[in-house]
Protein backbone atom coordinates (compact mmCIF):
# COMPACT_ATOMS: atom_id res chain seq x y z
CA UNK A 1 0.00 0.00 0.00
CA UNK A 2 1.38 3.52 -0.82
CA UNK A 3 2.25 5.75 2.04
CA UNK A 4 0.00 8.89 2.90
CA UNK A 5 1.43 12.22 3.41
CA UNK A 6 -0.18 14.65 6.14
CA UNK A 7 0.81 18.60 6.15
CA UNK A 8 0.02 21.23 8.50
CA UNK A 9 0.35 24.12 7.62
CA UNK A 10 -0.89 26.87 9.67
CA UNK A 11 -0.47 29.75 12.85
CA UNK A 12 2.25 28.36 15.32
CA UNK A 13 0.64 27.45 18.70
CA UNK A 14 1.52 24.92 21.41
CA UNK A 15 0.89 21.25 20.93
CA UNK A 16 0.70 20.80 16.91
CA UNK A 17 2.57 18.01 16.55
CA UNK A 18 1.49 16.43 20.32
CA UNK A 19 -2.37 16.36 18.79
CA UNK A 20 -1.95 15.16 15.43
CA UNK A 21 0.26 12.26 16.81
CA UNK A 22 -1.93 11.58 19.43
CA UNK A 23 -4.65 10.88 16.77
CA UNK A 24 -2.86 9.37 14.78
CA UNK A 25 -1.48 6.74 17.53
CA UNK A 26 -5.36 6.34 18.30
CA UNK A 27 -5.74 4.44 14.85
CA UNK A 28 -2.75 3.05 14.72
CA UNK A 29 -1.18 4.82 11.91
CA UNK A 30 2.85 4.74 11.33
CA UNK A 31 4.51 7.86 11.41
CA UNK A 32 7.87 7.39 9.17
CA UNK A 33 9.01 11.08 9.00
CA UNK A 34 8.91 14.09 10.02
CA UNK A 35 10.08 17.65 8.65
CA UNK A 36 8.89 21.15 9.71
CA UNK A 37 10.14 24.43 9.24
CA UNK A 38 8.35 27.74 10.44
CA UNK A 39 8.49 30.37 8.27
CA UNK A 40 7.05 33.74 9.24
CA UNK A 41 5.78 32.73 12.35
CA UNK A 42 3.80 29.84 10.24
CA UNK A 43 4.25 26.36 11.42
CA UNK A 44 4.52 23.99 8.17
CA UNK A 45 5.17 19.89 8.81
CA UNK A 46 5.14 17.10 6.83
CA UNK A 47 4.70 14.18 7.14
CA UNK A 48 5.35 10.67 5.90
CA UNK A 49 2.98 7.76 6.99
CA UNK A 50 1.66 4.50 7.08
CA UNK A 51 -2.29 3.55 7.18
CA UNK A 52 -1.77 0.01 6.43
CA UNK A 53 -2.08 -1.29 10.29
CA UNK A 54 -5.40 0.99 10.83
CA UNK A 55 -9.13 0.11 10.19
CA UNK A 56 -10.19 3.03 9.76
CA UNK A 57 -11.74 3.98 5.96
CA UNK A 58 -9.39 6.56 4.45
CA UNK A 59 -12.07 9.29 3.53
CA UNK A 60 -12.88 9.34 7.15
CA UNK A 61 -9.47 9.97 8.37
CA UNK A 62 -9.27 12.76 5.93
CA UNK A 63 -12.45 13.98 6.84
CA UNK A 64 -11.38 13.90 10.78
CA UNK A 65 -7.78 15.23 10.52
CA UNK A 66 -9.53 18.08 8.70
CA UNK A 67 -11.77 18.82 11.56
CA UNK A 68 -8.90 18.70 14.23
CA UNK A 69 -7.10 21.40 12.02
CA UNK A 70 -10.01 23.46 12.47
CA UNK A 71 -9.85 22.75 15.93
CA UNK A 72 -6.43 23.53 16.36
CA UNK A 73 -6.46 26.66 14.04
CA UNK A 74 -4.54 24.95 11.53
CA UNK A 75 -5.15 23.24 7.51
CA UNK A 76 -4.57 19.48 8.12
CA UNK A 77 -4.58 17.80 5.03
CA UNK A 78 -3.99 14.04 4.38
CA UNK A 79 -3.27 13.00 0.66
CA UNK A 80 -2.03 9.56 -0.57
CA UNK A 81 1.52 9.92 -1.72
CA UNK A 82 1.18 8.94 -5.85
CA UNK A 83 -0.25 12.73 -6.31
CA UNK A 84 3.33 14.13 -5.05
CA UNK A 85 5.67 11.28 -6.94
CA UNK A 86 4.00 11.48 -9.66
CA UNK A 87 4.09 15.38 -10.81
CA UNK A 88 7.41 15.49 -9.05
CA UNK A 89 9.42 12.07 -10.33
CA UNK A 90 9.60 10.52 -13.36
CA UNK B 1 11.50 10.86 -1.47
CA UNK B 2 9.42 13.30 -1.81
CA UNK B 3 10.26 16.76 0.08
CA UNK B 4 8.57 19.56 1.86
CA UNK B 5 8.57 21.78 -0.86
CA UNK B 6 7.48 19.33 -3.29
CA UNK B 7 4.50 18.57 -1.66
CA UNK B 8 3.42 22.22 -0.85
CA UNK B 9 4.24 23.29 -4.52
CA UNK B 10 1.44 20.77 -5.51
CA UNK B 11 -0.97 21.95 -2.72
CA UNK B 12 -0.20 25.26 -3.77
CA UNK B 13 -1.06 24.51 -6.94
CA UNK B 14 -4.26 23.27 -6.47
CA UNK B 15 -5.44 25.79 -3.25
CA UNK B 16 -4.49 28.88 -4.92
CA UNK B 17 -3.97 27.71 -8.91
CA UNK B 18 -6.97 26.11 -8.82
CA UNK B 19 -5.20 23.16 -10.22
CA UNK B 20 -7.95 20.04 -10.80
CA UNK B 21 -9.15 17.32 -13.26
CA UNK B 22 -12.12 18.61 -15.29
CA UNK B 23 -13.59 15.85 -15.91
CA UNK B 24 -13.58 11.96 -15.63
CA UNK B 25 -15.94 10.70 -18.49
CA UNK B 26 -17.21 7.48 -18.51
CA UNK B 27 -17.91 6.45 -22.64
CA UNK B 28 -20.56 3.71 -22.79
CA UNK B 29 -21.42 1.76 -25.83
CA UNK B 30 -24.96 1.71 -26.56
CA UNK B 31 -24.68 -0.47 -30.10
CA UNK B 32 -26.35 -3.48 -28.31
CA UNK B 33 -29.18 -1.93 -27.07
CA UNK B 34 -30.59 -1.66 -30.37
CA UNK B 35 -34.17 -2.87 -30.95
CA UNK B 36 -37.12 -2.29 -33.42
CA UNK B 37 -39.39 -1.61 -30.21
CA UNK B 38 -38.56 2.19 -28.90
CA UNK B 39 -39.64 1.13 -25.30
CA UNK B 40 -37.34 -1.80 -24.94
CA UNK B 41 -34.77 0.53 -26.50
CA UNK B 42 -35.58 3.28 -24.06
CA UNK B 43 -35.24 0.66 -21.34
CA UNK B 44 -31.87 -1.32 -22.64
CA UNK B 45 -30.03 2.30 -22.68
CA UNK B 46 -31.40 3.66 -18.91
CA UNK B 47 -30.64 0.05 -18.00
CA UNK B 48 -27.10 0.23 -19.50
CA UNK B 49 -25.60 3.76 -18.20
CA UNK B 50 -27.28 3.32 -14.57
CA UNK B 51 -25.56 -0.12 -14.25
CA UNK B 52 -22.45 0.81 -15.88
CA UNK B 53 -22.14 4.38 -14.37
CA UNK B 54 -23.59 3.58 -11.15
CA UNK B 55 -20.31 4.42 -9.09
CA UNK B 56 -19.19 7.10 -11.13
CA UNK B 57 -19.89 9.75 -9.30
CA UNK B 58 -19.16 7.85 -5.69
CA UNK B 59 -15.73 7.15 -7.00
CA UNK B 60 -15.24 10.36 -8.41
CA UNK B 61 -15.47 11.93 -4.93
CA UNK B 62 -13.45 8.93 -3.02
CA UNK B 63 -10.46 9.70 -5.60
CA UNK B 64 -11.20 13.32 -5.29
CA UNK B 65 -10.78 13.24 -1.27
CA UNK B 66 -7.81 10.48 -0.99
CA UNK B 67 -5.53 12.40 -3.48
CA UNK B 68 -6.78 16.08 -2.53
CA UNK B 69 -7.56 17.33 -5.71
CA UNK B 70 -10.38 18.50 -6.82
CA UNK B 71 -12.36 16.77 -10.08
CA UNK B 72 -14.74 19.14 -11.43
CA UNK B 73 -16.97 17.11 -13.43
CA UNK B 74 -18.50 13.24 -13.97
CA UNK B 75 -19.61 12.75 -17.18
CA UNK B 76 -21.08 10.34 -19.91
CA UNK B 77 -20.35 9.97 -23.11
CA UNK B 78 -22.61 7.36 -25.51
CA UNK B 79 -22.24 5.92 -28.62
CA UNK B 80 -24.02 8.43 -31.70
CA UNK B 81 -27.80 8.48 -31.06
CA UNK B 82 -27.75 8.23 -34.78
CA UNK B 83 -27.00 4.87 -35.28
CA UNK B 84 -28.74 3.44 -31.99
CA UNK B 85 -31.93 4.78 -32.37
CA UNK B 86 -32.61 4.54 -35.92
CA UNK B 87 -34.70 1.68 -35.67
CA UNK B 88 -36.97 2.25 -32.99
CA UNK B 89 -37.59 5.69 -33.90
CA UNK B 90 -40.58 6.70 -36.66
CA UNK B 91 -40.51 10.13 -35.78
CA UNK B 92 -39.05 13.26 -34.57
CA UNK B 93 -41.09 12.79 -30.91
CA UNK B 94 -39.68 9.04 -30.47
CA UNK B 95 -36.06 10.51 -30.94
CA UNK B 96 -36.95 13.28 -28.18
CA UNK B 97 -38.04 10.01 -26.48
CA UNK B 98 -34.50 8.77 -26.33
CA UNK B 99 -32.92 12.09 -25.35
CA UNK B 100 -35.32 12.29 -22.30
CA UNK B 101 -34.30 8.76 -21.08
CA UNK B 102 -30.44 9.89 -21.50
CA UNK B 103 -31.39 13.30 -19.23
CA UNK B 104 -33.10 10.68 -16.84
CA UNK B 105 -30.43 8.49 -16.45
CA UNK B 106 -27.70 11.17 -16.47
CA UNK B 107 -29.93 12.59 -13.56
CA UNK B 108 -30.09 8.94 -11.74
CA UNK B 109 -26.34 8.47 -11.70
CA UNK B 110 -25.49 11.86 -10.61
CA UNK B 111 -23.75 13.29 -13.66
CA UNK B 112 -24.05 16.36 -14.82
CA UNK B 113 -23.79 16.36 -18.66
CA UNK B 114 -24.37 13.24 -21.27
CA UNK B 115 -22.80 13.44 -24.38
CA UNK B 116 -23.62 11.13 -27.80
CA UNK B 117 -26.55 13.10 -28.67
CA UNK B 118 -25.11 12.89 -32.40
CA UNK B 119 -24.74 11.92 -35.58
CA UNK B 120 -21.80 11.64 -37.48
CA UNK B 121 -22.53 12.59 -41.36
CA UNK B 122 -19.05 13.98 -42.88
CA UNK B 123 -19.86 12.19 -46.22
CA UNK B 124 -23.11 11.97 -46.21
CA UNK B 125 -26.97 11.64 -43.93
CA UNK B 126 -28.94 8.63 -43.76
CA UNK B 127 -32.65 9.30 -43.42
CA UNK B 128 -31.94 8.27 -39.42
CA UNK B 129 -28.95 10.85 -38.69
CA UNK B 130 -31.02 13.51 -40.65
CA UNK B 131 -34.38 12.65 -38.54
CA UNK B 132 -32.00 12.49 -35.33
CA UNK B 133 -30.22 16.13 -37.05
CA UNK B 134 -33.96 17.59 -37.06
CA UNK B 135 -35.02 16.26 -33.58
CA UNK B 136 -32.05 18.11 -31.59
CA UNK B 137 -33.96 21.29 -31.12
CA UNK B 138 -36.77 19.46 -29.49
CA UNK B 139 -34.83 17.24 -27.64
CA UNK B 140 -32.56 20.04 -26.13
CA UNK B 141 -35.44 22.11 -24.94
CA UNK B 142 -36.75 19.17 -23.45
CA UNK B 143 -33.72 17.50 -21.54
CA UNK B 144 -31.33 19.17 -18.91
CA UNK B 145 -28.70 17.49 -19.28
CA UNK B 146 -28.06 16.46 -22.68
CA UNK B 147 -25.56 17.53 -25.12
CA UNK B 148 -25.52 17.09 -28.87
CA UNK B 149 -22.76 17.14 -31.55
CA UNK B 150 -22.90 16.50 -34.83
CA UNK B 151 -19.98 16.28 -37.53
CA UNK B 152 -19.98 17.65 -40.86
CA UNK B 153 -16.87 17.19 -42.53
CA UNK B 154 -13.25 15.70 -42.07
CA UNK B 155 -10.31 15.91 -43.91
CA UNK B 156 -10.26 12.42 -45.22
CA UNK B 157 -13.99 13.25 -46.60
CA UNK B 158 -14.34 16.98 -47.44
CA UNK B 159 -17.28 19.00 -45.78
CA UNK B 160 -20.60 17.72 -45.95
CA UNK B 161 -22.77 21.35 -47.31
CA UNK B 162 -25.77 20.02 -47.00
CA UNK B 163 -25.22 19.13 -43.29
CA UNK B 164 -23.66 22.58 -42.27
CA UNK B 165 -26.75 24.31 -43.94
CA UNK B 166 -28.76 22.16 -41.94
CA UNK B 167 -27.00 22.65 -38.83
CA UNK B 168 -27.32 26.78 -39.54
CA UNK B 169 -31.28 26.18 -39.46
CA UNK B 170 -30.69 23.36 -36.39
CA UNK B 171 -28.74 26.28 -34.52
CA UNK B 172 -31.50 28.67 -35.08
CA UNK B 173 -34.39 26.55 -33.69
CA UNK B 174 -32.19 25.43 -31.00
CA UNK B 175 -31.77 28.97 -29.58
CA UNK B 176 -35.82 29.82 -31.09
CA UNK B 177 -36.94 26.46 -28.81
CA UNK B 178 -35.10 28.07 -25.58
CA UNK B 179 -35.31 31.82 -25.97
CA UNK B 180 -36.91 31.67 -22.67
CA UNK B 181 -33.58 30.49 -21.09
CA UNK B 182 -31.36 32.76 -22.94
CA UNK B 183 -31.51 30.18 -25.70
CA UNK B 184 -28.92 28.18 -23.52
CA UNK B 185 -30.18 25.24 -25.60
CA UNK B 186 -27.31 25.94 -27.83
CA UNK B 187 -24.27 26.05 -25.08
CA UNK B 188 -25.21 21.63 -25.47
CA UNK B 189 -24.75 21.65 -29.60
CA UNK B 190 -21.83 22.06 -31.29
CA UNK B 191 -21.07 20.91 -35.17
CA UNK B 192 -17.48 19.59 -35.14
CA UNK B 193 -14.44 18.65 -38.41
CA UNK B 194 -12.88 16.07 -37.66
CA UNK B 195 -14.50 14.84 -34.44
CA UNK B 196 -12.63 12.74 -31.98
CA UNK B 197 -14.09 9.59 -30.95
CA UNK B 198 -12.76 9.62 -27.77
CA UNK B 199 -13.36 13.42 -26.60
CA UNK B 200 -13.92 13.69 -22.93
CA UNK B 201 -15.14 17.02 -23.09
CA UNK B 202 -18.57 18.25 -23.58
CA UNK B 203 -20.46 19.57 -25.58
CA UNK B 204 -18.77 17.29 -28.41
CA UNK B 205 -18.17 13.75 -26.21
CA UNK B 206 -19.40 11.07 -28.27
CA UNK B 207 -18.20 7.35 -27.98
CA UNK B 208 -17.42 6.43 -31.24
CA UNK B 209 -17.46 3.14 -32.52
CA UNK B 210 -14.18 2.70 -32.77
CA UNK B 211 -14.24 2.12 -28.93
CA UNK B 212 -14.29 -0.76 -26.22
CA UNK B 213 -17.32 -1.31 -24.67
CA UNK B 214 -16.62 1.39 -21.70
CA UNK B 215 -13.68 3.44 -21.19
CA UNK B 216 -12.85 6.12 -18.63
CA UNK B 217 -11.34 9.09 -21.11
CA UNK B 218 -10.25 11.97 -18.66
CA UNK B 219 -9.48 15.86 -19.19
CA UNK B 220 -7.27 17.97 -17.22
CA UNK B 221 -7.09 21.29 -16.91
CA UNK B 222 -4.67 23.84 -15.14
CA UNK B 223 -4.80 27.35 -16.94
CA UNK B 224 -4.22 29.32 -13.57
CA UNK B 225 -0.87 26.75 -12.59
CA UNK B 226 0.53 27.74 -16.13
CA UNK B 227 0.11 31.17 -15.76
CA UNK B 228 1.70 31.31 -12.12
CA UNK B 229 4.65 29.89 -13.46
CA UNK B 230 5.00 32.01 -16.00
CA UNK B 231 4.92 34.78 -13.72
CA UNK B 232 8.24 33.85 -12.72
CA UNK B 233 9.78 34.23 -16.17
CA UNK B 234 8.92 37.79 -16.87
CA UNK B 235 10.92 39.41 -19.14
CA UNK B 236 12.73 36.14 -19.97
CA UNK B 237 13.34 34.77 -23.59
CA UNK B 238 11.15 32.16 -25.73
CA UNK B 239 13.34 29.13 -24.90
CA UNK B 240 12.99 29.68 -20.96
CA UNK B 241 8.92 30.72 -21.63
CA UNK B 242 8.31 27.34 -23.45
CA UNK B 243 10.22 25.64 -21.30
CA UNK B 244 8.11 26.32 -18.40
CA UNK B 245 4.75 26.04 -20.32
CA UNK B 246 6.21 22.11 -21.08
CA UNK B 247 7.35 21.32 -17.31
CA UNK B 248 4.12 23.19 -15.79
CA UNK B 249 1.83 20.94 -18.46
CA UNK B 250 3.82 17.40 -17.43
CA UNK B 251 2.98 18.47 -13.69
CA UNK B 252 -0.81 18.73 -14.67
CA UNK B 253 -0.78 15.92 -17.20
CA UNK B 254 0.62 13.91 -14.37
CA UNK B 255 -2.23 14.62 -11.57
CA UNK B 256 -4.84 13.82 -14.93
CA UNK B 257 -2.82 10.23 -15.42
CA UNK B 258 -2.82 9.39 -11.77
CA UNK B 259 -6.75 10.25 -11.05
CA UNK B 260 -7.81 8.20 -14.45
CA UNK B 261 -5.45 4.93 -13.92
CA UNK B 262 -6.85 4.89 -9.92
CA UNK B 263 -11.03 5.87 -11.43
CA UNK B 264 -10.30 3.01 -13.86
CA UNK B 265 -9.14 0.40 -11.63
CA UNK B 266 -11.96 1.04 -9.12
CA UNK B 267 -14.43 1.16 -11.58
CA UNK B 268 -13.17 -1.90 -13.39
CA UNK B 269 -13.33 -0.02 -16.33
CA UNK B 270 -10.78 0.15 -19.05
CA UNK B 271 -8.21 3.55 -19.43
CA UNK B 272 -8.43 5.30 -22.80
CA UNK B 273 -6.89 8.73 -23.21
CA UNK B 274 -6.25 11.70 -20.91
CA UNK B 275 -7.13 14.67 -22.81
CA UNK B 276 -4.95 17.43 -22.32
CA UNK B 277 -6.14 19.91 -23.10
CA UNK B 278 -6.27 23.58 -20.92
CA UNK B 279 -9.58 24.15 -20.37
CA UNK B 280 -10.79 27.29 -18.62
CA UNK B 281 -13.78 28.19 -16.34
CA UNK B 282 -15.36 31.59 -15.92
CA UNK B 283 -13.48 32.01 -12.19
CA UNK B 284 -10.58 34.36 -11.96
CA UNK B 285 -7.18 32.74 -12.27
CA UNK B 286 -8.54 30.15 -14.24
CA UNK B 287 -7.97 32.00 -17.74
CA UNK B 288 -6.63 30.74 -20.93
CA UNK B 289 -6.76 34.05 -21.63
CA UNK B 290 -4.85 35.32 -18.90
CA UNK B 291 -1.25 32.60 -20.08
CA UNK B 292 -1.56 34.56 -22.95
CA UNK B 293 -1.62 38.04 -21.61
CA UNK B 294 1.31 37.12 -18.71
CA UNK B 295 3.28 36.03 -22.07
CA UNK B 296 3.70 40.10 -23.13
CA UNK B 297 -0.14 41.18 -24.98
CA UNK B 298 -1.51 44.23 -23.54
CA UNK B 299 -5.15 42.20 -24.07
CA UNK B 300 -5.54 38.92 -25.79
CA UNK B 301 -6.41 39.63 -29.67
CA UNK B 302 -4.04 42.31 -30.01
CA UNK B 303 -1.27 41.64 -32.54
CA UNK B 304 0.73 38.60 -31.49
CA UNK B 305 -2.59 36.50 -30.17
CA UNK B 306 -2.11 33.94 -32.36
CA UNK B 307 2.04 33.32 -31.94
CA UNK B 308 1.43 32.85 -28.35
CA UNK B 309 -1.43 30.47 -28.84
CA UNK B 310 0.46 28.58 -31.24
CA UNK B 311 3.49 28.66 -28.81
CA UNK B 312 1.23 27.25 -25.61
CA UNK B 313 -0.79 24.56 -27.15
CA UNK B 314 2.58 23.21 -28.94
CA UNK B 315 4.31 23.09 -25.61
CA UNK B 316 1.18 21.68 -23.21
CA UNK B 317 1.40 19.27 -25.76
CA UNK B 318 5.25 18.66 -25.37
CA UNK B 319 5.09 18.11 -21.55
CA UNK B 320 1.96 16.66 -21.71
CA UNK B 321 2.71 13.63 -23.81
CA UNK B 322 5.71 12.05 -21.65
CA UNK B 323 3.13 12.55 -18.85
CA UNK B 324 0.75 10.21 -19.90
CA UNK B 325 0.73 6.85 -21.34
CA UNK B 326 -2.09 7.31 -23.67
CA UNK B 327 -2.96 10.65 -25.36
CA UNK B 328 -6.29 11.70 -26.75
CA UNK B 329 -9.59 13.61 -27.24
CA UNK B 330 -8.87 17.19 -28.54
CA UNK B 331 -6.11 17.78 -26.60
CA UNK B 332 -5.12 21.40 -27.24
CA UNK B 333 -5.76 24.68 -25.11
CA UNK B 334 -9.37 26.01 -25.41
CA UNK B 335 -10.31 29.39 -26.19
CA UNK B 336 -14.35 29.70 -25.01
CA UNK B 337 -15.13 33.14 -24.61
CA UNK B 338 -18.12 32.83 -22.42
CA UNK B 339 -16.24 30.29 -20.06
CA UNK B 340 -13.13 32.43 -19.54
CA UNK B 341 -13.18 35.61 -17.48
CA UNK B 342 -10.12 37.12 -19.36
CA UNK B 343 -11.79 36.62 -22.97
CA UNK B 344 -15.14 38.11 -22.05
CA UNK B 345 -12.96 40.94 -20.78
CA UNK B 346 -10.97 41.30 -23.86
CA UNK B 347 -14.37 41.29 -26.04
CA UNK B 348 -15.65 43.92 -23.87
CA UNK B 349 -12.96 46.21 -24.06
CA UNK B 350 -13.07 46.31 -28.10
CA UNK B 351 -10.14 43.69 -27.83
CA UNK B 352 -11.06 40.68 -29.53
CA UNK B 353 -13.15 39.63 -32.39
CA UNK B 354 -14.74 36.75 -33.74
CA UNK B 355 -12.36 36.89 -36.76
CA UNK B 356 -9.60 37.16 -34.43
CA UNK B 357 -11.06 33.94 -32.81
CA UNK B 358 -11.17 32.81 -36.10
CA UNK B 359 -7.90 32.98 -36.98
CA UNK B 360 -6.23 31.73 -33.42
CA UNK B 361 -8.56 28.30 -34.06
CA UNK B 362 -5.95 27.65 -36.56
CA UNK B 363 -3.73 26.90 -34.17
CA UNK B 364 -5.68 25.33 -30.88
CA UNK B 365 -8.29 23.44 -29.84
CA UNK B 366 -11.15 23.41 -30.64
CA UNK B 367 -12.84 26.20 -32.40
CA UNK B 368 -15.30 29.26 -31.93
CA UNK B 369 -16.68 28.04 -28.89
CA UNK B 370 -19.16 29.42 -26.22
CA UNK B 371 -19.91 32.89 -28.47
CA UNK B 372 -22.99 34.74 -28.28
CA UNK B 373 -23.87 36.57 -31.38
CA UNK B 374 -27.09 38.42 -32.30
CA UNK B 375 -30.45 36.87 -31.98
CA UNK B 376 -31.35 37.99 -35.80
CA UNK B 377 -28.39 36.15 -37.81
CA UNK B 378 -29.90 34.79 -40.69
CA UNK B 379 -29.65 30.34 -40.37
CA UNK B 380 -27.38 30.63 -43.62
CA UNK B 381 -24.67 33.81 -41.98
CA UNK B 382 -24.25 30.37 -39.05
CA UNK B 383 -23.85 27.82 -41.81
CA UNK B 384 -21.20 30.02 -43.01
CA UNK B 385 -19.38 30.36 -39.82
CA UNK B 386 -19.20 26.51 -39.84
CA UNK B 387 -18.07 26.40 -43.15
CA UNK B 388 -15.05 28.74 -42.60
CA UNK B 389 -14.43 26.50 -39.03
CA UNK B 390 -14.93 22.99 -40.95
CA UNK B 391 -12.26 23.95 -43.76
CA UNK B 392 -9.99 25.39 -41.15
CA UNK B 393 -10.04 21.56 -39.84
CA UNK B 394 -10.42 20.10 -42.89
CA UNK B 395 -7.24 21.28 -44.23
CA UNK B 396 -5.33 21.38 -41.34
CA UNK B 397 -5.75 17.76 -39.99
CA UNK B 398 -7.44 18.91 -36.60
CA UNK B 399 -10.22 19.04 -35.03
CA UNK B 400 -12.49 22.02 -35.31
CA UNK B 401 -15.99 23.03 -33.64
CA UNK B 402 -18.40 25.96 -34.05
CA UNK B 403 -20.77 26.34 -30.59
CA UNK B 404 -22.33 29.74 -31.54
CA UNK B 405 -25.39 30.89 -29.44
CA UNK B 406 -27.88 33.64 -31.70
CA UNK B 407 -29.42 35.12 -28.20
CA UNK B 408 -33.31 35.82 -29.20
CA UNK B 409 -33.79 39.24 -28.23
CA UNK B 410 -30.70 40.15 -28.03
CA UNK B 411 -28.20 42.36 -29.80
CA UNK B 412 -25.02 43.29 -29.73
CA UNK B 413 -23.55 44.91 -26.82
CA UNK B 414 -25.81 43.16 -24.61
CA UNK B 415 -24.87 40.76 -22.35
CA UNK B 416 -26.32 36.99 -21.44
CA UNK B 417 -25.94 34.86 -18.75
CA UNK B 418 -25.71 31.21 -18.49
CA UNK B 419 -24.65 30.38 -15.09
CA UNK B 420 -22.14 27.65 -13.90
CA UNK B 421 -19.38 27.00 -15.77
CA UNK B 422 -20.73 28.02 -18.70
CA UNK B 423 -20.40 31.79 -18.28
CA UNK B 424 -21.78 34.57 -19.16
CA UNK B 425 -20.93 36.47 -22.50
CA UNK B 426 -21.34 39.63 -24.21
CA UNK B 427 -23.04 39.40 -27.57
CA UNK B 428 -20.79 39.77 -30.57
CA UNK B 429 -20.86 41.46 -33.70
CA UNK B 430 -20.57 39.08 -36.68
CA UNK B 431 -20.02 40.50 -40.21
CA UNK B 432 -23.13 41.20 -42.06
CA UNK B 433 -22.71 40.44 -45.69
CA UNK B 434 -24.34 37.40 -46.62
CA UNK B 435 -23.15 34.03 -47.76
CA UNK B 436 -27.17 32.65 -48.57
CA UNK B 437 -26.30 31.92 -52.23
CA UNK B 438 -22.99 30.05 -51.36
CA UNK B 439 -24.70 27.81 -48.51
CA UNK B 440 -27.87 27.15 -50.72
CA UNK B 441 -25.39 25.65 -53.91
CA UNK B 442 -26.12 22.06 -51.39
CA UNK B 443 -23.66 18.88 -52.25
CA UNK B 444 -20.13 18.53 -51.09
CA UNK B 445 -16.74 19.80 -50.63
CA UNK B 446 -14.11 17.47 -51.68
CA UNK B 447 -11.67 16.24 -49.33
CA UNK B 448 -8.38 18.43 -49.78
CA UNK B 449 -5.46 17.30 -51.92
CA UNK B 450 -3.45 15.99 -49.05
CA UNK B 451 -5.44 12.96 -47.85
CA UNK B 452 -4.71 11.01 -50.45
CA UNK B 453 -2.01 9.67 -48.64
CA UNK B 454 -2.45 5.41 -48.78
Amino acid sequence: MSKTIITVVGKDTVGIIAKVCTYLAENQVNVEDISQTIVQGYFNMMMIVDTGGSTKPYAEMVTELDELGEEIGVRIRCQREDIFTKMHRI
Amino acid sequence: MINILEVNETNKMIEQEKLDVRTITLGISLLDCCDADLDTLNRNIYEKITGLAKDLVSTGREIELEYGIPIVNKRIAVTPIALVAGRACRSLEDFVEVAKTLDRAARDTGVNFIGGYSAIVSKGMTPNEEALIRSIPAALAATERVCSSVNVGSTKTGINMDAVKLMGEIVRETAEATKEKNSIGCTKLVVLCNAPDDNPFMAGAFHGVSEADAVINVGVSGPGVIKHALEGVRGANFEVLCETVKRTAFKVTRAGQLVAQEASERLGIPFGIVDLSLAPTPSVGDSVAGILEEMGLESVGAPGTTAALALLNDQVKKGGIMASSFVGGLSGAFIPVSEDQGMIDAVNRGALTIEKLEAMTCVCSVGLDMIAIPGDTPASTISGIIADEAAIGMINHKTTAVRLIPVIGKDVGETVEFGGLLGHAPVQSINRFGCADFINRGGRIPAPIHSFKN
